[in-house]
């Protein structure tokens, strides 16, 4: 048993492998790596006896998870309609036009990656940037550099 | 400690309210979502100190509690018992509040509430406009309570109603009074609750499951969040009145991923409730069990829908399957199931304690109780507010809300979340009830309420929705996937200038399609985004179809910037801030901007101190 | 409905079907009802060996009386006692013709697409055409999973990027090579080589009953051009 397996064992356990818990579990791995790791889904199909084409359906359907390592710095763009409405737009393409990639998406040098969500319940502030879990109010694009220069050490 | 009967509930709720000093101030500080981004647990923090430091530990109690609703003015505290409404906090206010109000018993003026139109201070949370007007049964108990004590609750009457279902009521009494209550479902439909409960309880099966969906996905709204956080128990103790009622003893709770908090709450509230003997085999001495799993979403919009949300629970993709087989019938597991969300369980509990006829008191004919809405966009009082239904909009929006920001004109409310539609200035009189809202062309859903003010482009708005819905369609019928790509694909051309006139048709035939024929509630409700603003303002459509002009000023294809060389001082700071390098002058010289370089960012307009920078 | 599982076996319930009343057995889904009594509706992701899925949505009919009616999708609806059910109102007809058109944008080189669209008299296009190969009916899901036991392919992704796969998009141990799934799939058989990019629809297809079928049957052709077999002109009807 490798040690990424025996982790993921005991994440499994925690489950009692119920294949019902297959969300949950991936859940876990993905908190754990910041992305799923194919051995470890192709290990958790074989544990829970799924087949493994509904692991990765599962793994491809829902936005929480990525196949991909996602980058140090998290930037979530909130996408809310009450966001939007207060131009939220602008500041996601500031955002990707500065860091050069698109929403989904992590830098070259795997520092940032830039997602959108779709509502962080922080309407009276929108727009919304969440910086690694610290929220940035009214934003707008011209605060985009200094928000990334904050970042930048 | 276990409770193991009725009586011993009660002697416990009685310990507990001799054990506390209801003079003894107490600063609740609100922890909503609103609040946290606002750092309010920076102001909790300060207060805790400030009393340590002044050696009142012993004698002032701070809690940080659920949200309070007025997220505009976070951070927000409530100083019991005088319920002093304190707004807008900094960590440096806090030393002045502990030495004036604690101590000396003085409000802070610069610390309150302003009414504007009355022009004076208001010192107390009931007498601010935004609260007088509301009925806030469901979050009125969020800042009377720490939602991580389960005493807490039972202080204020908690698990008063499941000792009035387990001590003497059968479960079809239960599903009556809730019939008779007139409920209708808050998560989107608006299903009666108790027909739904009649449904599951007579359907034929061992094992039955009541679920509580707590996946909130609909963009610009926090009610369900904001319930669970703030009073869990109020949750549980409806689920397992349900359960009781349908005869389930298991349920599942499933919450978006994207709560931590709600998380941490409700798994804290189930481990305290099994604690105390609420949760578990033999409830009360009742003989009745029931137990509960939470179990975190994955991140899918469409898991709203119910046989999505069960696919979901049994490790599967969130796709929903047709319903012509209820899942009263065959749900999770193709067993009874039902599947009701988080408003409508922390209804129950009220219902049961005040009577179905207290409760079928409030609202309009065809709907019952209160309703929480989130509202937010251009509102000056963002929030969350709950009012009897039959509250017409006006007075949400105006009297509530306080009407829209820097002096805009109204321009539409969009309510029902993405599925919903947008409701235009002329009906701002309607009276906000399931049936009143569906036949207008948008519909109540979960409880979003948008406000969109002349800035607001609709047929950016439409593009926007079908968007979400289309990013968020599971893909699996071909209405829903390859109709909402191909709206989309419409809407972009006609906000990017390239629409003609007859894709307004298509448009009409593709809804009339995705509403008749898409497999489930997300496929059948995407149109009315779009099919309520071509009802509403046609007329913006043609703007940009006939005109190739974005009459709110939006649409960055359809708009040009240039600089007015009148106004423009030559300051330089568009040339510094322009990232396309569109912007040429020499200083204190009136600047260029090439229009063909321009990448319509806006930065230049929004950085002009001199309105120089014209948008048209 | 539950009560269609609780009628006993051989007792037929009575149903409406396009104004006459004809007898139908509580076990069959609205589609075997409407094909006994030999109306032709379109499938596209039904097959009688496989679990109704439901998704391609072409077998809608119309279902109620009055104010109160509605489409639904026959493979997956039950048969109940006083049902009514229209399979050719305007309305159903409508709506399948538009959803024939967007899988036609979609996959304009089908020619089992093309038929149907000449079948359907779908005249026109409104669409970009994508051409894409796959209409995502989940025929070859089911028949692996169901007919062949391998489940080694299955659907990934969601909304508009939804495809069919085998795991992790690589070669599947589980996949036997069997070939069912193209044996089942509707849209793998001869490209229709008609489609001109300016009317998406081949219009070649005009004689909706191809000329070779009564040679080879259900047979795949592989000739390109496929009016190659037609031997002279007194073969084209």
């Amino acid at each position: 048993m490798t040690a990424n397996e025996s982790k993921v064992d005991s994440i499994i356990d925690e489950y009692n492998a119920e294949p019902g818990s297959l969300i949950s579990i991936l859940q876990d791995i993905q908190l754990e790596y910041n992305y799923l790791p194919e051995e470890s889904l192709e290990y958790v199909a074989k544990i829970l006896d799924i087949p493994r084409v509904q692991v990765f359906g599962v793994a491809t359907f829902f936005k929480a998870f990525s196949l991909k390592p996602k980058g140090k710095q998290q930037i979530h763009v909130c996408m809310g309609t009450a966001c939007h409405v207060r131009g939220s737009k602008k500041v996601l393409e500031e955002l990707e036009r500065k860091l050069e990639i698109k929403a989904g998406d992590t830098t070259d040098d795997g520092e940032y990656t830039l997602e959108t969500v779709n509502c962080v319940g922080a309407c009276a502030l929108g727009p919304v940037v969440v910086e690694n879990e610290k929220y940035h109010g009214e934003m707008t694009p011209i605060k985009v550099e200094s928000l990334l220069n904050s970042k930048k050490v | 400690m276990k409770v193991i009967s009725a009586k011993e509930l009660e002697d416990l709720r009685n310990e507990i309210l001799a054990g506390k000093d209801q003079d003894k101030p107490c600063i609740a500080v609100c922890g909503g979502p609103g609040c946290l981004a606002n750092q309010c647990l920076e102001v909790r923090d300060a207060f805790v100190n400030e009393i340590a430091a002044k050696g009142l530990t012993d004698k002032v109690d701070v809690r940080t509690t659920g949200c309070h609703g007025f997220c505009e003015r976070g951070p927000i505290a409530l100083i019991y018992p005088q319920e002093i409404f304190y707004q807008r906090l900094s960590i440096d206010d806090i030393p002045e509040i502990i030495e004036q109000t604690i101590v000396n018993n003085k409000t802070i003026d610069r610390l309150l509430y302003t009414d504007d139109e009355a022009g004076q201070l208001v010192e107390t949370e009931g007498e601010v406009p935004f609260y007088k007007k509301q009925m806030r049964l469901i979050l009125g108990n969020n800042s009377k309570i720490d939602p991580h004590s389960i005493e807490d609750y039972i202080a204020i009457g908690g698990y008063s109603a499941l000792v009035k279902v387990l001590g003497g009521m059968q479960p079809m009494d239960v599903v009556d009074e809730i019939k008779n209550s007139g409920i209708r479902g808050r998560g989107g439909g608006g299903f009666p609750t108790g027909r739904k409960w009649e449904s599951t309880r007579n359907a034929q099966g061992d094992i039955k499951y009541v679920i509580c969906n707590a996946d909130e996905g609909d963009p610009g709204a926090f009610m369900d969040r904001s319930i669970l956080e703030g009073n869990p128990h109020s949750v549980l103790e409806g689920m397992i009145i349900g359960a009781y009622a349908i005869g389930s003893n298991e349920g599942y709770v499933y919450v978006r991923n994207e709560y931590p908090l709600a998380l941490k709450n409700i798994n804290l509230a189930i481990k305290q409730a099994r604690e105390a003997g609420l949760l578990g085999d033999n409830i009360l001495g009742s003989g009745f069990g029931f137990d509960l799993k939470v179990n975190r979403g994955g991140g899918a919009f469409v898991c709203g829908e119910s046989t999505a949300l069960m696919a979901s629970l049994e490790g599967k993709p969130g796709e929903p399957r047709a319903k012509y087989i209820h899942t009263s019938d065959k749900g999770l597991w193709d067993r009874p199931s039902n599947l009701n969300n988080v408003e409508t369980w922390a209804n129950i509990p009220l219902i049961i304690n005040n009577g179905a006829d207290w409760y079928s008191a409030i609202g309009t004919e065809s709907s019952k109780g209160t309703k929480v809405f989130s509202l937010v966009g251009k509102i000056n009082n963002t929030g969350l507010v709950e009012v009897p239904m039959g509250m017409t909009l006006r007075e949400i929006i105006f009297d509530i809300g306080g009407g829209i920001p820097d002096g805009k004109a109204f321009k539409a409310v969009q309510t029902g979340g993405p599925s919903g539609g947008c409701i235009p200035e002329s009906l701002i009189d309607l009276p906000v009830d399931y049936d009143r809202l569906t036949e207008v062309g948008s519909m109540m859903g979960s409880g979003g309420m948008i406000v969109m003010d002349e800035d607001t482009c609709m047929v950016d708005v439409a593009l926007y929705f079908i968007n979400f819905l289309m990013e968020e369609s599971c893909g699996k019928c071909v209405p829903c996937r390859e109709g909402l790509l191909r709206m989309g694909e419409i809407l972009t051309n006609i906000t990017e200038g390239r629409g003609r006139m007859e894709d307004l048709d298509l448009i009409q035939d593709l809804s009339e399609v995705l509403k008749d024929a898409s497999l489930c509630g997300l496929g059948q409700t995407a149109p009315n985004p779009v099919m309520s603003t071509l009802k509403y303002f046609r007329d913006e459509y043609e703007a940009h179809i006939k005109d190739h002009k974005c009459p709110a000023g939006v649409c960055t294809e359809l708009i040009t910037y240039s600089i007015d060389a009148d106004n423009c001082t030559g300051c330089g700071l568009c040339l510094k801030k322009c990232p396309a390098e569109a912007i040429t002058g020499e200083t204190k010289q009136p600047h260029v901007l090439d229009a063909g370089k321009c990448i319509k960012c806006g930065i230049c307009y929004d950085v002009c101190k001199f309105d120089a920078v014209i948008k048209e | 409905m539950s009560q269609n599982s609780q009628a006993p076996r051989g007792e037929m319930v009575k149903i409406m079907l396009n104004g006459a009343e004809v007898q139908a057995d509580p076990h069959w889904s609205l589609l075997e009802a409407i094909q006994f009594y030999g109306i032709d509706i379109p499938t596209l992701c039904h097959d009688e060996g496989l679990t109704p899925y439901g998704v391609c949505r072409l077998c809608v009919v119309e279902i109620g009386s009055g104010d109160k009616t509605k489409l639904v999708a026959s493979c997956m609806h039950p048969v109940w006692e006083g049902l009514e059910v229209r399979t050719h109102s305007n309305r159903v007809i409508k709506t399948r013709k538009t959803i024939l058109e967007l899988l036609i944008a979609r996959c304009p080189s089908s020619k089992k697409l093309q038929d149907m669209a000449a079948l359907l008299e779908l005249k026109e296009v409104r669409f970009e055409p994508l051409n894409d190969d796959c209409i995502l009916c989940g025929l070859c899901v089911r028949m692996c999973e169901e007919q062949m036991g391998a489940k080694a392919i299955g659907f990934a992704g969601r909304g508009p990027e939804r495809y069919i796969t085998t795991p992790f998009d690589m070669n599947s141990e589980e996949c036997r090579k069997c070939g069912a799934c193209m044996y089942i799939c509707p849209v793998v058989e001869l490209r229709c080589q008609g489609p001109q990019a300016e009317t998406v629809l081949c219009s070649g297809c005009i004689n909706t009953e191809p000329v070779c079928a009564p040679d080879y049957g259900e047979a795949m052709c592989f000739m390109v051009p496929c009016l190659s077999c037609v031997k002279g002109p007194e073969d084209v009807k």
